[in-house]
């Protein structure tokens, strides 16, 4: 009844899709209802069948072998995708420089003892290592091993190679593109496509860490033993000042000042005045400053020149005022 | 200081490289594992899904009780799991009172979280219970043909989106040569209304027919179930941008030694080593072993004739 070209085949995947058909609201019953789907899916399978049979075969020792078109729906990768690899600062210069690579012969011919021997590795041609005689050269020190020389030369090329292929990894592992083999060990994660490594903690912020870490004792870190080089912690605290004993007979000028202080926060706190006078002066003194001083760059005579004029410091009127109050 | 940790052999090396993203990747592998609480139907259900994945498939037996797909916080030993086992697909199943006999089919991209699908599992009938003759029975691992029936799998979007998963939950390896005696399977899903799936898998019977195309014949084989779409989260936009890109097609490889000639057509070249004539094996001895023994047993007899007139002689 539908027509077949209404059906959606993709055969890389083996699969057909027909979208058209449609089921009865009321199924009649548990086993009619599978009848009938079995029925369109054997219709379907029919038509996957007629166009997998059609493709070109090849005979092979098992059966006839079909090549496959590759799926046409798309589904999503799993992994993403790789990247390509990064140029390590050699193959980077060799391409700045238009160095191609050489082929080179497996055997070489050994000078010394007349055979063809390996390039590199065990029992090499020409090696250098070998000779069991050195000749000293007249600029040499008496004293001087040259066979020592030569095992600390090799000792130094072989750390400047490993220095550079930490440095080519590590710019590999920056940009993400370290080989899947390869796993550098400062960072503990396990080898997988793109995640990225976790950012180094600050100076700074291990020590506030380890400072609160410290502190977390129950007397506070003060009695923990401290390592060679330790700063002692920098916790801000708050401290109470103490006045001294003895200043003199009655309330001496510090025990004043305080009580002072005291007494006038206090005070503002209960007040209900709207206008704060202490602010009000304070800003319309700045404000007469910014205006002599604009004043000062317009006309070209420099400001240093003019006399100074500082605000007079109007003594707080409020407190006295308070004062008079409380009296 | 930074240490470059490398695997100490080939073969941890060989299985890292398997494991490192590919322009053209191997085939998903499918994760089953359960919660705290599954009932009998859901066991089955897990046993059966393992068994038509057997090979490409990872089945945990142990309850995993922190594993909540759908919330935040559960889905960390999931993504943890996927990277352990390199499954990038996951059944988990669970039963609660709200949720009776549950699945949660899912994948993943990068072991995270990419999309899922809630069903819970109805009429489920085991392998076990169909009857049919033991030659038609799909052998484990070949290429299932997949069938999608009913306008729900275009018109409704939860069931569209099931419709992908089921898809790339069923399909199994991609490969570009099949050989056509190896059909012998069929999923059929059908959508039965717009949340109701019915998912069946049978056997093929290829009957004669008068072209070279047989007559499928399908029959009931396998586990047959309905599932009833319950929930389901698609992937956001930007991961689901990410993870449908694909390179454009690479050149193909080159073949070492295989050269085209406009006259000749394709040339090979082979290298054979240099042939050491006198220490070959020569294959066939007897013969001219046998010839050699009987003119060296001739000699030997006139010359013992000679010994032993002698030896009489003597004596």
């Amino acid at each position: 009844m539908e027509n077949e070209a209404q059906f959606t085949v993709d055969l890389g995947n083996l699969m057909c899709f027909n979208p058209h058909h449609h089921f009865p609201s009321k199924p009649s019953s548990r086993e009619e209802l599978v009848k009938e789907c079995l029925e369109k899916g054997t219709e379907l399978v029919q038509i996957i069948a007629n166009n997998l049979f059609n493709l070109p075969s090849t005979e092979s020792v098992d059966g006839p072998l079909v090549k496959l078109p590759p799926p046409t729906t798309r589904l999503p990768r799993e992994k993403p995708l790789p990247k390509p690899k990064a140029p390590t600062k050699w193959e980077e210069f060799a391409k700045a420089r238009g160095i191609k690579n050489r082929k080179r012969d497996k055997l070489v011919l050994d000078e010394q003892s007349g055979t063809w021997k390996r390039r590199y590795g065990y029992d090499r041609a020409n090696d250098e290592e070998n000779i069991p005689i050195i000749e000293a050269k007249m600029t040499d020190e008496p004293g001087f091993d040259p066979f020592a020389k030569r095992l600390s030369d090799k000792k130094n090329r072989v750390e400047k190679q490993e220095k550079n292929r930490m440095q080519n990894l590590k710019q590999a592992a920056k940009v993400g593109n370290l080989p899947s083999h390869v796993q550098l060990a400062a960072t503990a994660l396990p080898i997988t496509g793109t995640q990225a490594a976790p950012k180094k903690a600050s100076k700074h912020d291990l020590g506030k860490v380890a400072g609160i870490a410290v502190t977390a004792t129950a007397s506070g870190g003060k009695f923990d033993k401290k390592l060679r080089g330790e700063k002692p912690a920098q916790q801000p605290k708050k401290f109470r000042k103490f006045l001294p004993v003895a200043e003199g007979t009655g309330i001496g000028s510090q025990e004043r000042s305080q009580t002072e202080r005291i007494l006038n926060s206090l005070i503002s706190k209960n007040s209900h005045e709207i206008l704060n006078v202490d602010k009000a002066i304070s800003m319309y003194n700045v404000k007469k400053e910014k205006r002599k001083n604009q004043k000062g760059k317009s006309s070209s005579t420099s400001s240093k020149l003019k006399p100074k004029t500082k605000p007079q410091k109007k003594f707080s009127k409020k407190g006295s005022s308070k004062k008079e109050k409380a009296k | 200081m930074l240490k470059v940790k490398t695997p100490r052999n080939h073969r941890v090396r060989r299985e890292l490289e398997k494991r490192a993203p590919k322009l053209v990747e191997n085939g998903k592998k499918t994760l089953i594992l359960h919660g705290t609480k599954t009932s009998g139907v859901l066991n089955e259900v897990l046993k059966e899904i393992y068994h038509l994945k057997k090979g490409k498939a990872v089945k945990f037996s142990r309850k995993n009780e922190n594993i909540k797909p759908f919330e935040n916080g559960g889905e960390t030993s999931l993504e943890f799991f996927s990277m352990k086992t390199d499954c990038s697909i996951f059944v988990y199943g669970s039963h609660s009172k709200k949720r009776p006999d549950n699945l949660v089919i899912g994948r993943t991209y990068d072991h995270h979280i990419y999309d899922l699908v809630e069903v819970g599992v109805e009429n489920f009938k085991p392998m076990e219970s169909f009857k049919y003759d033991k030659k038609l029975a799909p052998l484990i691992g070949s290429k299932p043909m997949i069938a999608f029936i009913g306008e729900g799998f275009e018109n409704v979007e939860e069931l569209k989106h099931f419709k992908e998963v089921l898809l790339d939950l069923l399909r199994g390896e991609v490969v570009e040569n099949l050989n056509l005696v190896g059909l012998d399977r069929v999923y059929v899903c059908t959508a039965i209304s717009s949340n109701r799936v019915f998912l069946s898998h049978c056997g093929l019977r290829l009957k004669k027919s008068g072209t070279k195309v047989p007559r499928m014949e399908l029959v009931e084989v396998g586990p047959s179930m309905d599932l009833v779409v319950r929930r389901h989260r698609l992937p956001n936009d930007s991961l689901k941008k990410a993870a449908m890109k694909t390179a454009r097609d690479q050149p193909k490889k080159k073949v070492k030694n295989v050269g085209d000639d406009a006259v000749e057509g394709k040339i090979g070249k082979i290298y054979i080593p240099d042939q050491k004539v006198g220490e070959m094996a020569v294959i066939n001895k007897s013969k001219g072993v046998k010839r050699e023994r009987r003119e060296a047993k001739l000699k030997k007899s006139d010359q013992g004739h000679a010994s032993k007139k002698q030896k009489e002689d003597s004596t």
